[in-house]
């Protein structure tokens, strides 16, 4: 018993830190509509920014001193990503901030490697609050019990903020209609500057405030900020209170999660993430967003077939990428296979993405699953080369079908949030099923067959698939089908009353990118010769986000630069310095702002004549 | 047969009766007008028709298929066309390519993975913008339109499944007055051409006496006159609802701002 009530009230404190830094996120993303990857960095400033003060200053005075100042540095850390960053981009396709938080993330990470090194850092006890109490008998720290009451006192003042305060108020109707609020002549700069202030403040204390608790990490950002969007997520965006109860939820499944199902606690969060949203969309307190009005983002443009340059170019690249293989040396046919591969896996994401307006922070389980397909087939039966490129394709479409159903139910970061669930029961089943699938370990020994095994025999075979795929999907994209699916996308209420059923229409278009994906894996896992867990990660879906972003996702040919662009930046990044993650976050964060609308759509709009010449003579009358 | 046949519909929310009991028959070629003060229940009743709303009692049917329990895109199919009170075009689309939309729709062509979309139906959905006067503007995306075009855009929509009936939610808000007047001519021509029956609700009372065949006016939910304009414009009761009864201020009843 006393094991029990020890354990739930260490869920409670958990779900206290949680709870601040989700809180702050959500508030963000209520007003801003800015998916912040950014915050768990700050979350993680504030825990290595305490260390560091309550280190220099001691007692009681130092160490709560530390944690008050570390917070609202780090508020201060994002009101200046806000002005000197975010407020440039507020016109720029959606989501599109999210890549400029990601150079964020990557800078942060870089930069605090270089202040405060790799090792853990252990801080010191808070004072005052350093002992135990018994509880039925058993220990437990005092520090513990402080968070459990922080927590509904936090709550407690941020509703006290939002409904008796005018600031508050502002919040809230901006949360509702950010449109109208601005109507209104509420300042919507100074309103985003104070929001992104508050809710950073919130992610650097809670980051502060672990360090009595864990050892400070440069791993802190990425793991924080999943476990907030998800209690964001299951809370409702926007909603404090939500987010509460959803870190509470979250918390206990935490403490008692390791004890009843030891064998799927990596996934527990997220099998419970996927069923409140099958059962409620828009989280427990959420509720259906304000209809956007659609004026604030990038106007999404026509889309006109190829002209006669354009065509022009894309025949120069094929038979450039044909010829390369005589002037290259067999390290950079690798680079350019892989190049390729992501091509057609940025493609396959761009294709539901942008035509299809369906966000996904889980494609990665498509081409995780593609690979997969193929090396258990060569692990367990032995299976050729060839059977391994038609099997990937086909497992992948099959998990797409699987999950897509329960997706395209969803909308907007909701339907985001689900792909990402999907996404790590699937890697969480690649690393905990070890019979099969070797865990850790991943799989080794898969190999092209003999006759595709020189590399300029793969890189042709690539080519040839990634090329394919990549025009094919063009291709659907400018038939009827790709018309229904923007249909859906640009006005949902016009396609329902004129026979279409979007949802059935996403569900196969989510199939279908999932299919290109899973052939991208499959590729991928002859070309490394090996697959392993973290091809179905978040990094790589992340990866695939930014590549699609950057090239431009309201164009065609945007994810197939931005694939190039991002990988082959990162490879010679990686090659040369150690700090490649500061400069590789820096070249994105300066792409962003010279590019406001990914590389390709700047191209476009800027030398708009010469590639769809009717775009502008139609706009312009 | 009537195109339209609605008996005793009715629809509330919560404790408040929407519609109730109204009943009405429309006829091939027939132009009718649904209005009344706001909160009469005009869009409820509209919504009912096409599927939005589920009713509480009664029977709708068209050409003598019931179209109660059906859904939107089902209603459609069955030949329910529909504009909207705020302008739904796909604004990443051309012109032509809306209406295309619409004919890929009605020929059950929206599964095609080859074929390019904009090739499709080319002609006819031209045709259609000839007719409304939009063919000029055919290749112009619908996001840079003056509203009034869009206006056309959307009935060139309607048009294109050949519907028998069209559904018009105010086919005329926030349209200049000379565009209102051309757009009513126009959609009074196409009736009569086409033979289709058009419901439409409408605030301005010149559009409404200049081209309905025929009038209904509710008022909290209820039908309280039916007719051809002269007579609906002579009813006692409808001058009451629009004008108040003259008696005194502050006796409860709607006023509307159109009247």
């Amino acid at each position: 018993m006393a094991f029990y009530v020890a354990q739930f009230l260490s869920g409670l404190s958990q779900a206290a830190s949680l709870f601040l830094v989700a809180a702050g996120l959500s508030i963000i993303f209520g007003v801003t509509r800015i998916v912040n990857f950014a915050h768990g960095s700050f979350y993680m400033l504030g825990a290595y920014l305490a260390y560091m003060m309550a280190d220099m200053w001691s007692g009681a005075v130092g160490f709560w001193g530390a944690i008050l100042l570390s917070a609202l540095t780090v508020g201060l850390l994002g009101v200046a990503m806000e002005v000197l960053l975010l407020r440039r981009l507020y016109r720029s396709p959606e989501l599109f901030q999210l890549l400029a938080t990601f150079g964020v993330v990557l800078v942060v990470q870089d930069v605090a490697l270089a202040i405060w090194g790799p090792e853990d850092l252990l801080g010191p006890r808070a004072p005052g609050l350093d002992g135990v109490v018994r509880i039925f008998g058993l220990p437990f720290p005092q520090y513990e019990l402080f968070l459990i009451v922080l927590g509904p006192a936090v709550l407690g003042l941020l509703w006290l903020t939002f409904h008796r305060t005018r600031w508050g108020t502002l919040v809230r109707a901006a949360t509702q209609d950010r449109e109208m609020t601005a109507a209104l002549g509420v300042n919507q700069t100074w309103l985003f500057t104070s929001v992104l202030f508050l809710g950073s403040a919130l992610a650097g204390l809670g980051g502060a405030l672990q360090i009595p608790r864990e050892a400070v990490n440069l791993q802190m950002d990425i793991n924080i900020v999943v476990e907030a969007f998800v209690v964001v997520v299951v809370g409702g965006m926007g909603s404090v209170t939500g987010a509460f109860l959803a870190a509470l939820l979250i918390g206990q499944l935490q403490a008692f999660g390791i004890l009843i199902f030891p064998g799927i606690t990596l996934v527990l969060v997220f099998l419970v993430m996927a069923v409140v949203l099958v059962v409620r969309p828009y989280g427990l307190l959420g509720r259906a967003p304000a209809t956007a009005r659609g004026e604030s983002h990038a106007l999404e443009p026509p889309l006109y077939p190829a002209g006669r340059g354009l065509q022009f170019a894309g025949l120069a690249l094929i038979v450039a990428l044909i010829a390369l293989p005589a002037v290259l040396g067999d390290y950079a046919l690798v680079v350019l296979t892989e190049v390729l591969i992501l091509a057609l896996f940025a493609a396959s994401l761009h294709f539901i993405m942008g035509p299809g307006g369906m966000i996904s922070f889980g494609h990665a389980a498509y081409f995780g699953l593609g690979a997969y397909g193929a090396a258990l087939l060569v692990e367990h039966f032995d299976a050729g080369m060839v059977t391994g490129l038609v099997v990937a394709p086909l497992a992948a479409g099959v998990g797409a079908l699987l999950f897509g159903w329960f997706c395209v139910r969803l909308s907007g970061v909701y339907l985001a949030m689900l792909t990402l669930a999907f996404a790590q029961i699937v890697w969480s089943v690649a690393f905990q099923w070890y019979s099969v699938t070797g865990g850790d370990n991943g799989i080794l020994g898969v190999w092209p067959a003999a006759w595709a095994s020189p590399k300029w025999v793969f890189y042709y075979l690539t080519l040839v698939l990634c090329t394919g795929g990549v025009l094919l999907l063009r291709r659907i994209i400018f038939a009827p089908f790709g018309y229904a699916l923007r249909a859906g996308r640009d006005s949902p209420l016009r396609s329902d009353a004129i026979g279409l059923d979007v949802t059935r229409y996403q569900w196969l278009a989510f199939t279908l990118a999932g299919t290109f994906a899973g052939l991208a894996g499959g590729l991928y896992a002859y070309a490394k010769g090996s697959v392993f867990p973290t091809l179905l990660d978040i990094p790589i879906s992340v990866d695939g986000l930014v590549m699609v972003l950057l090239g431009g996702v309201q164009t065609l040919s945007g994810p197939i630069v931005g694939a190039a662009v991002f990988h082959g930046l990162e490879t010679e990044m990686v090659r040369y310095t150690d700090y490649w993650r500061l400069l590789l976050g820096l070249t994105i964060i300066l792409l962003v702002l010279v590019f406001p609308q990914g590389i390709v759509g700047a191209l476009q709009s800027r030398l708009g004549a010469r590639f769809s010449p009717r775009l502008r003579e139609q706009v312009a009358r | 047969m009537s195109v339209l046949e609605v008996e005793g519909l009715a629809k509330s929310f919560g404790g408040v009766q929407a519609v109730r009991n109204v009943a009405f028959t429309l006829d091939a070629g027939e132009l009718l007008a649904l209005i009344g003060p706001n909160g009469a229940g005009k869009t409820t009743c509209f919504n009912l028709l096409n599927g939005q709303l589920q009713p509480d009692a009664g029977e709708v049917r068209l050409a003598g298929t019931s179209l109660i329990g059906k859904s939107p895109r089902k209603i459609w199919r069955l030949g329910v066309g529909r504009t909207f009170q705020i302008t739904a075009t796909y604004r990443s689309m051309s012109v032509r390519e809306n209406v295309q939309m619409v004919l890929l729709s009605h020929h059950r062509r929206m599964l095609g993975f080859w074929r390019r979309a904009a090739d499709l139906y080319r002609d006819e959905a031209t045709a259609l913008l000839e007719r409304v006067g939009m063919a000029g503007q055919a290749e112009r995306p619908c996001s840079v339109l003056a509203y009034g075009d869009l206006k056309r855009v959307e009935l060139a929509m309607a048009l294109a499944s050949r519907p028998r009936l069209l559904l018009m939610d105010e086919p005329t808000a926030g349209m200049a007055p000379k565009e209102r007047i051309e757009l009513m001519a126009l959609t009074a021509d196409l009736v009569r051409e086409s033979g289709i029956a058009v419901l439409f609700t409408e605030h301005d009372m010149d559009v409404v006496f200049t081209h309905a065949h025929r009038i209904i006016v509710l008022n909290r939910g209820e039908m309280i006159a039916a007719g051809p304009p002269d007579a609906v414009r002579g009813d006692p009761r409808v001058q009451e609802v629009y004008l108040g009864s003259g008696a005194m201020f502050g006796q409860g009843k709607d006023k509307d701002s159109a009247a």
